[in-house]
C-alpha cells in the first residue's frame, strides 16, 4: 500500500516531485520515557499539488510538518525539496500556525511585509506592491493598516494567509489553520482557500484532524495512525472544484476515511 | 476631564484637610507646618535658584544612572534568558541581590568611592541594573514561541531575528522591566543623597537632609512634594508614550500588563 504513494497528483504529466519524505523516523526522549512518534515516513508531493495529513492526535502529524520545515531534525531518514536537503528553516517553506503567528507589533500590512522583506531582489515598491495585492487576494485590503488587535480571528488568519503566500514560497505548510475558527468563518476560508490554490497553485501540505476539511481541500488524503505514527492510507479525492464542504459526495469520502481511520485506532487502544 | 476635575478636587480638599489640622492648633508648627509656610519655602526656593539647581543635580544623576543601568541590564537579561550559563550563573546573582534594599548600597559605595558622583552613580546602577535584568529575562522568556518559529520559517536567523522578532514581542515586558528600575534607580538615588553629602554637587535629597538638621519642616514637606511630582511627571514622559503606543497597537492596557 505504501508503494503506491505518490503515484497519485494533479493530472497530466508528471514533472519530478516537488518534495520527497525519504524514510524519516522520530523519538522523543524524556528522561523516563523515548516515545517513537514518526515510524518510515515516505511521502512523495507532486508540483502543485495539495495534500492533507490526516490523522488522530498523537500521530506526529505536526512533527512531521515540523521537520518538512527544517524547525525539528528527523532521527532518520531525510525530506529533500527541489532536489535540496532539508537541513535547516528558510523561506522557501513557509508555515502557516494554528494558533495567530502574527506579529502584534506590526499592523496587517506590517505582517505580509516581514516577509518579502526577507526576499532578495526585490524593490520596496515591488514588495509594497506585492503584499497589498495579496492583502486584497484574501479580501483585506481596508484592513492593511490595522492593527493585529482588531481583526476578528478569521481576519487574522487571513492575514497569515496572505503573509505566507506572498513570499511565494516553494512549499507552503499549514498547521491546523484554521482549527481554532467557528465553523462559518472556516467555510468561508475553505472556499477562499480553494479560489486562492486554482489561480496560484501552490505545493502545499495541510495537517487537520478534520476530516471533511482534508476532503475539501486535498487532492490526495494521507491517513497517519499514532503510537508510533505511520502513513497508513493514501486516497485520492477525484471531485471537481470548488467544493462545497456541505455536499453529500463530500461527506461520502470523508465516511470512509473516518471509518479508516477508527480501524487504526480502536484495535491498538483497546 | 471628569477623572481629572475629580483628582483635582481630592487634591484641594486634602490640603483644606491640612488646613484645618493645622488650625486645630494641637501640634506645633514646627511638626505640623501649614500648606502656605510650605507653598511660601518653595516659592523663595524656586526664587533663589535652590531648588532649580538641587533638581537639576538630582535629575543629571538619575539619568546617568539610569541609562547605565538599563545598558547594563536589559542585555544581560536577554543573555541569561537564552544562555542556561549565564542564567545559572548571573542570573542567580541577579536574584540575590534584587532582595538586597539598595540602601544597604551606600556604606560600601561609600568606602568604594569616598565623597564622590562615583558614589552617588554606583548605588543608583546598583538599584537599577537586577531589576531590569530580571524583568528583562522574564519577559523574554514568555515570548510565545511560535513567533520565533514563524519568524524563522521566513528566514529570519540570528542577529535579524533577535531585533526584528524577539525584542520587539519582547517590548511590553522591557518597558515593565524599565518602569521598574526607574523606581528603583529614583529610590536608591533619595538614599544615597541623604545617607551621602558630596560636594560636588547638592541635590534634591541633600535639601530634604537639612531640612531635617535645621527642623525647618516646611523645607521637608516642600521637598517631599517636590520629590513626588518628579516622580509622577517622569513617569508620564518617560513611559507614557510607550503606553500609549503599547495600548494602540497590541491592545494592552499597560497598566494591567
Amino acid at each position: 500500500m505504501l508503494d503506491s504513494i505518490g503515484s497519485y497528483g494533479p493530472p497530466g504529466p508528471q514533472p519530478a516531485p516537488k518534495l520527497i519524505v525519504d524514510g524519516v523516523s522520530k523519538w522523543f526522549r524524556t528522561p523516563r520515557a523515548s516515545v517513537h512518534a514518526l515510524d518510515d515516513i515516505n511521502l512523495s508531493v507532486g508540483d502543485g499539488e495539495f495534500i492533507c495529513l490526516v490523522g488522530p492526535s498523537g500521530c506526529g502529524k505536526s512533527t512531521l510538518l515540523d521537520i518538512i520545515a527544517g524547525l525539528t531534525r528527523a532521527d532518520a531518514g531525510r525530506v529533500t525539496a527541489d532536489g535540496q536537503l532539508v537541513e535547516g528553516p528558510g523561506r522557501h517553506r513557509l508555515v502557516m500556525f494554528q494558533e495567530s503567528a502574527l506579529f502584534p507589533w506590526l499592523t496587517a500590512f506590517g505582517n505580509v511585509m516581514f516577509g518579502l522583506k526577507l526576499v532578495p531582489d526585490l524593490s520596496r515598491a515591488e514588495r509594497r506592491e506585492t503584499a497589498l495585492r495579496y492583502l486584497r487576494m484574501v479580501g483585506l485590503e481596508r484592513f492593511a493598516h490595522a492593527n493585529v488587535h482588531e481583526l476578528s480571528g478569521g481576519m487574522r488568519q487571513r492575514v497569515a494567509f496572505a503573509r505566507s503566500l506572498a513570499p511565494d514560497p516553494h512549499v507552503l505548510l499549514m498547521d491546523e489553520p484554521l482549527s481554532a475558527l467557528d465553523a462559518l468563518t472556516r467555510e468561508q476560508l475553505y472556499a477562499d482557500i480553494q479560489r486562492i490554490q486554482q489561480d496560484r497553485r501552490k505545493t502545499i501540505i495541510l495537517v487537520t484532524h478534520n476530516v471533511r476539511e482534508a476532503v475539501c481541500l486535498g487532492d490526495r488524503v494521507i491517513l497517519l495512525s499514532p503510537t508510533p505514527g505511520r502513513i497508513r492510507e493514501s486516497f485520492p479525492i477525484h471531485l471537481p472544484r470548488p467544493r462545497d464542504v456541505n455536499s453529500i459526495q463530500l461527506a461520502e469520502y470523508t465516511e470512509r476515511i473516518t471509518a479508516a481511520l477508527k480501524g487504526y485506532i480502536v484495535p491498538e487502544t483497546v | 476631564m471628569k477623572r481629572f476635575v475629580l483628582a483635582f478636587l481630592f487634591f484641594v480638599a486634602l490640603a483644606g484637610a491640612w488646613q484645618l489640622m493645622v488650625q486645630t492648633g494641637r501640634w506645633s508648627p514646627v511638626l505640623l507646618p501649614s500648606p502656605r509656610d510650605v507653598a511660601v519655602y518653595l516659592w523663595s526656593a524656586a526664587q533663589d535658584g535652590t531648588l532649580v539647581a538641587a533638581i537639576g543635580v538630582t535629575l543629571r544623576r538619575l539619568l546617568v544612572g539610569y541609562a547605565i543601568g538599563l545598558a547594563i541590564g536589559l542585555p544581560l537579561g536577554l543573555l541569561s534568558s537564552s544562555v542556561r550559563f549565564v542564567e545559572d550563573t548571573v542570573g542567580v546573582l541577579a536574584l540575590g541581590l534584587q532582595t538586597l534594599p539598595s540602601v544597604c548600597w551606600v556604606p560600601l559605595a561609600l568606602i568604594w568611592f569616598g565623597q564622590t558622583e562615583g558614589a552617588m552613580l554606583f548605588v543608583v546602577i546598583m538599584g537599577t541594573v537586577w531589576s531590569v535584568m530580571i524583568a528583562t529575562d522574564t519577559g523574554a522568556r514568555t515570548i510565545p514561541r511560535v513567533y520565533a518559529r514563524a519568524a524563522r520559517t521566513m528566514g529570519s536567523e540570528g542577529f535579524h531575528k533577535w531585533t526584528r522578532v524577539i525584542l520587539p514581542a519582547a517590548l511590553p515586558h522591557l518597558i515593565t522591566g524599565m518602569k521598574q528600575g526607574w523606581a528603583f534607580a529614583w529610590r536608591s538615588l533619595m538614599a544615597a543623597e541623604i545617607y551621602v553629602t558630596v560636594l560636588s554637587g547638592f541635590g534634591l535629597g541633600h535639601l530634604l537632609h537639612y531640612g531635617r538638621e535645621l527642623n525647618a519642616m516646611d523645607q521637608v514637606i516642600a521637598v517631599m512634594l517636590v520629590i513626588v511630582a518628579i516622580g509622577l511627571l517622569a513617569d508620564k514622559a518617560l513611559f507614557g508614550p510607550w503606553e500609549h503606543f503599547l495600548h494602540r497597537r497590541w491592545g494592552i492596557n499597560a497598566r494591567e500588563a
